[in-house]
């Protein structure tokens, strides 16, 4: 299993906490996905508003490891003020930083990325940053002092998958000491099994399995794929080729 | 003074932030803090003063991707 900044996780799925249709769902989604890390944000909360001390004793339940995001910042200090908030909130170093720099595709605004993970790490955090799969990028970030990267798959909510599979490998082949995550974008468990086929060490999701139909099902579905995609990455997958090949022995056919 | 919180002015008599989160009955809730985009931990509640004009955010865990 992957180890991020010291701490070796018990599963390659890490889950988000958002949109599920109720909170038992995400509980029992939780329970088949086995993931070992939840996402978890922090929003508002003033007057009689008791929506995050509900969700914060339901989380607590889980039994994982909490990482807080920094989502929907857009700026340096936005997502710095985020992330101590957050530290403070749930009692941990970890932070899931997201510095957005397009509201469209809600891709990773790299310089104001590079800035705030500086900021962080020298802070004491352990930074997570949600980045593309730009090598130049990903180098920035381990030089202020990322330990972890976790380029996206696609934009944050589409379901589209791996884009850019060369880039994904580069980025694996580039830095292959560094735990790397695809976070974002996946929709299938497939997604997930191609990332891990790649090398990647996890793969961060959540629309996938709170939108489906059935999230519990789907989150095992995805805890299944993570494992064989893994499995399939420590086996020495074959060569593909252009021409045919035939895999039984034309060597003693009947002539007929 | 008027200051704002959360996004909606306000009339407040505490004058500082512990007083205010007592106020409004987050004195105990699990909540973070920030005046003016800074952020205040909850140890420098008590003593950070709060003046006419201050933006303060209250934050709670709520569900995340």
């Amino acid at each position: 299993m992957p180890t991020f900044y010291g701490t070796e996780v018990t599963s390659r799925l890490m889950l988000g906490t958002a949109q599920y249709p109720s909170p038992a769902i995400l509980a029992d989604a939780f329970r088949r996905s086995g993931a070992g890390i939840a996402t978890v944000s922090v929003r508002r909360e003033a007057g009689g508003d008791q929506a995050g001390q509900d969700f914060w004793a339901l989380i607590r339940k889980l039994g994982v490891a909490l990482m807080p995001n920094t989502a929907g910042c857009y700026s340096v200090r936005e997502a710095v003020t985020t992330a101590q908030m957050a530290r403070e909130l749930f009692d941990t170093n970890w932070i899931k930083l997201e510095v957005i720099g397009h509201a469209d595709t809600l891709q990773p605004d790299p310089f104001g990325l590079v800035e705030a993970a500086a900021q962080l790490a020298e802070d004491g955090f352990e930074v997570f940053p949600y980045c593309t799969e730009d090598l130049v990028l990903c180098e920035r970030l381990v030089e202020v002092g990322c330990k972890v990267l976790m380029p996206w798959g696609a934009p944050i909510g589409t379901g589209m998958g791996l884009k850019n599979i060369y880039g994904l490998r580069s980025v694996r082949a580039h830095f292959p000491d560094i735990p790397l995550v695809v976070d974002a974008g996946l929709g299938l468990p497939s997604h997930a099994a191609q990332a891990m086929e790649l090398g990647y060490d996890a793969v961060l999701l959540n629309t996938a399995v709170a939108k489906a139909g059935d999230p519990a099902a789907m989150a095992h579905a995805f805890a299944l794929a993570v494992e064989a995609g893994a499995l399939a990455a420590g086996a020495d997958a074959m060569d593909a080729r252009d021409m045919a090949a035939p895999s039984t022995p034309v060597f003693g056919k009947a002539i007929l | 003074m008027k200051i704002i919180v959360n996004g909606e002015a306000q009339e407040t008599s505490s004058s500082t932030l512990a007083a205010l989160l007592d106020d409004i009955g987050k004195g105990e809730a699990k909540v973070a803090t920030s005046v003016n985009e800074a952020f205040v931990s909850k140890h420098q509640r008590a003593s950070h003063t709060l003046q006419d004009g201050d933006r303060v955010e209250i934050v709670a865990p709520r569900q995340g991707g």
